[in-house]
């Protein structure tokens, strides 16, 4: 076959779209075989890339626990009686509260918690016998100490629980256990405040900060090194010139580092359920689908990096430097939001982490579904397109 | 080798910058600059179909920043190019699918086995390993026995043959390989030129650079290349024969002094050792090569080298390129014409 | 060693005023020396020496174990058996003394690009011990050598290739080593700077230091005093290059290395 015959039937297949995007698939499945052999031939990256998560679930579990112990509360009561008495016996008795004192006003509760004496207060309101013998509602407060989110948030589940379990008691001794039934227990109000720290938004759990934390070393990182190694390699000069177009490659690039991260959310929730019981109470299927929806921010933040770094190291640096340390810092996983000066706050609503905990939270702790979440998710979503298209704009069909 | 019967890069049969009916690749006064540094400089050249021609220069003579620009990698500062008929700059899609490219590093995937980078390129190139073969089979039998291989566990020689396949395997019409001789030891290298005229002969064009001025009499036509710009381009032959003073071939005892000895005669116009002889341009055209060889002889005896022979020879294209290198940027041709 | 004279005598400076008569000492002395990889044999018991003063030529196919062998005879890789003395240190228990009495210099990696000329002599000075008088001393000599005295505040990347060699060569000669180690030297320099390098090797080995090259352009291995061409492991064939060519009944370096690397394709 002569040079201009070839050319004369590629010509024709050109023209066959349906052949073009058979060819498409096969490129991309090419891509994807190829790319995951690199992945499982690094034992070693693998390893620590699978590992990694779960140290990290043990290590941050393991360092809440130890700091919820001899914690000093106060209780505000107004008009004491037997019932109160037996609320500040019940927190006082549980292993991991002390009731310093007990007060009839909540006027020195500023000061308490100012000298360090107390790390939490609960206020009780005027005639609480009186009201849950007439089943009137009942607004009880739980103040903590929020400077530690993580372990502020874990004090403040832990009161709550004694104090629904000490108003289910009450009520059933002054009318029978016939008055729960049929929601007499919604009778109360438990309302925990957080002290420096005032929203249940930064009530903060580890795992969902540690699953955006994950994803950002596995998805955008490694993304970004894998890509850069070709163009170290020289092979990338290869595929440049290949009928591929640039987003094919960069796509069939990215496929396993997304199998990699989502296998990494399930060991994060997985972990942290078996070793830590760590609950999630909304649904699962959101869950994972707001996963996915970050998995996909963190490859763009991954291919925008690389479009700009030449070497594994520039993009290693990047992504240490501009990615993990804004998830870690002005995502309200160590620091809650609120805290921060001002103008980290604003550059804080541009770190995808920050929204993302923000839905992770919601679904894991509260319950929350898209009627409440819808919000942030449009945000996330926003962001995602927004770097995708920076990055698809950014990459190049040619060397320079 | 052959004796190019068809019109130089510099005939003006054809108006500068159109394809003639049989030109693969025609580069007309192309210039590029990385900020100041300057790697071509005004290259104009013409590949004809079916051609194995080579880019013959050191490092930074700007051969590969050329072949990028040929496969449309690099969009060039000033001048245009054509390559199949196409405008690289322009139509760089219609190009790659009919373009085999091998970068100067051989872009293989260490971690990958021999079989998998090709069946990886196959992919990607949108066709399979069968369809390939028809091209790649005298070059696979020698890899097959070591298709499980790793491909970084490879001898230089076996891949640079591997990365040879890659780049042919999807049947292009034009070869473009950068230095695929570069750290490749001598057999290997003998071997992959027999591939390469194997391939010309097929009908395949190929340009290929090489920073080994003995490769130049492998390729139909070479350009010798120096600090950006195009020295000469020419068939090995018509080059060795544009070398327009006499040389000599000088043999004795010992080496240092005979370099002494004959750099400071005032008829040198350069001395420089070539394998076990050294090379002796002198500058009198007019005088019979024979008397001028028994004078160099009488020379060299008197100043105390024993054994000395010398003798008249033809230049080769190392000897072209390093008088035009001395020399910079006057083309034998117009010496001659001057 | 001493071959007779014959029609076309190698064209060696040395071996012409004999100053490398059989008595001159050794600065290498391979002894059945062995590296194997697991399975596999990469040096395969080479025995060979090279005089003080010569410029010795290590030839072979990628893969036929020249690196492997010349990383044994730099202290960098223990030999699994064999000896070998060094400029008169044994590699295998002294390879720290070994390394401060060779200089190496190695195609890949020799010179910092992102540092100045000056900079790269008085790093390269410090990590051999020299003190800056001594650096000071030796810089202006070597840099008058090759004529890179006015360029001493460079950037080593601002050069052309060809002077970065040449740099690379003097900063190995820094310390004033006993044997030199050059791994492809000339590697993508053009004809003109490839053949001023040679006669600066040249110059070395004249001034006493002894030098061992690798090369993969054979019209250099006949600028070598003798040379061994390995295959495979082995040393098949060694002796001044007019030896060699000899022994194989070929005319040039070029087809003896085809035909010990490829025989079935010699003719």
């Amino acid at each position: 076959m002569s040079a201009s015959q070839r050319r004369d039937t590629r010509s024709e297949r050109r023209h066959d779209t349906r052949l073009d995007l058979g060819r498409l698939f096969a490129s991309l499945r090419g891509l994807v075989v190829k790319e995951t052999r690199h992945v499982l031939r690094d034992r070693q990256t693998l390893a620590i890339l699978l590992l990694m998560p779960l140290v990290q679930v043990l290590l941050y579990g393991f360092a809440i626990r130890t700091d919820v112990r001899g914690v000093n509360v106060a209780v505000v009561d107004p008009t004491p009686d037997a019932v109160t008495r037996a609320l500040v016996l019940r927190v006082d008795g549980s292993v991991r509260h002390d009731v310093l004192d007990v007060f009839p006003t909540s006027d020195p509760l500023e000061q308490q918690f100012a000298a360090g004496r107390i790390r939490q207060a609960i206020v009780l309101p005027t005639d609480v016998s009186r009201r849950i013998a007439r089943a009137e509602p009942l607004a009880v407060q739980v103040i903590t100490d929020g400077s530690d989110p993580n372990a502020g948030s874990a004090m403040a589940s832990y009161a709550e629980a004694i104090v629904r379990r000490w108003y289910a008691e009450s009520v059933v001794a002054e009318r029978g256990p016939a008055a729960l039934r049929g929601g007499g227990s919604a009778q109360i109000a438990v309302e925990t405040r957080m002290r420096f720290n005032p929203t249940m938004e930064s009530a903060n759990l580890f795992v969902p900060g540690l699953i955006a934390l994950v994803l950002t070393i596995v998805s955008a990182m490694m993304t970004a090194i894998a890509i850069t190694r070709e163009k170290e390699l020289g092979t990338m000069e290869m595929l440049l010139v290949s009928p591929l177009r640039p987003a094919t490659i960069i796509v069939g690039k990215v496929v396993p580092y997304a199998v990699l991260g989502i296998m990494n959310i399930g060991i994060v929730l997985g972990a942290a359920r078996v070793v830590f019981d760590v609950p999630v109470r909304g649904s699962i299927p959101l869950l994972l689908a707001q996963c996915a929806l970050y998995v996909v921010t963190t490859l763009a933040l991954g291919i925008v990096i690389s479009t700009g770094a030449r070497t594994q190291r520039t993009a290693m640096l990047a992504a240490l430097g501009g990615l993990l340390l804004p998830t870690i810092m002005l995502s309200g996983f160590i620091f809650p939001i609120d805290s921060l000066p001002t103008p980290l706050k604003a550059i804080s609503n541009i770190v995808p982490a920050r929204w993302f905990l923000v839905i992770v939270r919601g679904i894991m702790l509260k319950g929350s579904g898209m009627s409440v979440l819808w919000q942030e998710t449009l945000v996330l979503f926003g962001l995602t397109t927004a770097l995708l298209a920076v990055g698809i704009r950014r990459l190049s069909v040619r060397l320079d | 080798m052959s004796d190019d019967p068809r019109p130089s890069a510099f005939s003006a049969s054809t108006p500068a910058g159109a394809a003639g009916r049989d030109d693969a690749i025609v580069l007309h006064e192309l210039s590029h600059a990385f900020g100041d540094v300057h790697a071509l400089r005004d290259v104009s050249l013409r590949v004809h179909a079916g051609e194995l021609f080579g880019v013959i220069g050191p490092d930074g003579a700007g051969k590969t920043t050329l072949f990028r620009i040929v496969t449309s990698l690099v969009v060039p500062s000033q001048g245009s190019a054509q390559v199949l008929g196409l405008d690289p700059v322009q139509d760089f899609r219609a190009l790659r699918r009919r373009l085999g490219y091998m970068p100067g590093r051989f872009a293989l995937y260490t971690d990958l086995s021999v079989l998998e980078n090709l069946t990886f390129y196959a992919t990607v190139f949108g066709t399979t390993i069968e369809q390939g073969m028809r091209i790649i089979e005298p070059i696979w039998r020698q890899l097959a026995p070591f298709s499980d291989r790793r491909a970084g566990a490879l001898s230089g020689g076996m891949k640079q043959k591997l990365a040879l396949c890659c780049a042919l395997v999807h049947a292009p019409d034009l070869l473009v390989l950068d230095e695929p001789t570069t750290g490749v030891d001598a057999v290997s290298r003998v071997e992959f030129w027999e591939l390469l005229g194997r391939l010309r002969d097929g009908g395949l064009t190929i340009l290929v650079s090489t920073p080994y001025m003995d490769e130049a009499g492998r390729c139909d036509r070479v350009a010798l290349m120096q600090e950006g710009r195009v020295l000469a381009i020419e068939t090995p032959a018509a080059m060795a024969a544009s070398y327009p003073l006499p040389l000599f071939a000088v043999r004795g005892h010992d080496r240092l002094a005979m370099l002494a000895a004959l750099r400071a005669s005032p008829h040198a116009e350069s001395v420089w050792p070539f394998g076990e002889v050294l090379h002796y341009t002198d500058t009198r055209r007019e005088v019979q090569p024979g008397a001028l060889a028994r004078e160099i002889g009488e020379l060299l005896t008197t100043r105390g080298v024993r054994d000395v022979e010398v003798q008249p020879i033809a230049a080769n294209v190392e000897d072209v390129f390093m008088r035009m290198a001395q020399t910079p940027h006057v083309a034998p041709g117009q010496e001659r014409a001057a | 060693m001493n071959a007779p004279p014959d029609k076309a005598p190698p064209a060696s400076p040395h071996t012409a005023s004999a100053p490398l008569a059989d008595s001159a000492p050794l600065a290498i002395d391979a002894r059945g020396l062995t590296r194997r990889f697991g399975d596999f044999t990469a040096v395969n018991a080479i025995t060979f020496d090279v005089r003080q003063g010569e410029v010795f030529g290590f030839l072979g196919a990628n893969g036929a174990g020249k690196t492997t062998a010349m990383r044994m005879l730099i202290g960098l890789l223990e030999p699994t058996e064999g000896s070998a003395i060094v400029a008169g240190v044994d590699v295998v228990h002294d390879a720290d003394a070994v390394r401060r009495r060779i200089g190496y210099m190695s195609q890949r990696f020799s010179l910092y690009d992102d540092l100045t000329v000056q900079e790269n002599i008085r790093l390269f000075g410090a990590i051999y011990g020299l003190s800056d008088a001594r650096i000071a001393e030796r810089s202006e000599v070597l840099l008058a050598r090759i004529g890179l005295l006015e360029s001493r505040k460079e950037l080593v990347r601002r050069l052309p290739l060809g002077w970065r060699q040449q740099l690379a060569f003097s900063v190995a000669l820094l310390h004033e080593p006993q044997v030199l180690f050059l791994d492809e030297p000339t590697g993508g320099v053009d004809p003109i700077t490839r053949r001023v390098f040679w006669e600066l090797i040249y110059e070395t080995a004249a001034a006493g230091t002894t030098v061992l090259v690798t090369t993969h352009y054979l019209d250099e291995a006949e600028y070598c005093d003798r040379l061994t061409i390995m295959v495979d492991g082995s040393i098949a064939v060694a002796g001044s290059p007019g030896e060699v060519k000899r022994a194989l009944g070929v005319t040039t370096l070029d087809e003896a290395f085809l035909h010990l690397t490829r025989p079935a394709a010699a003719t």
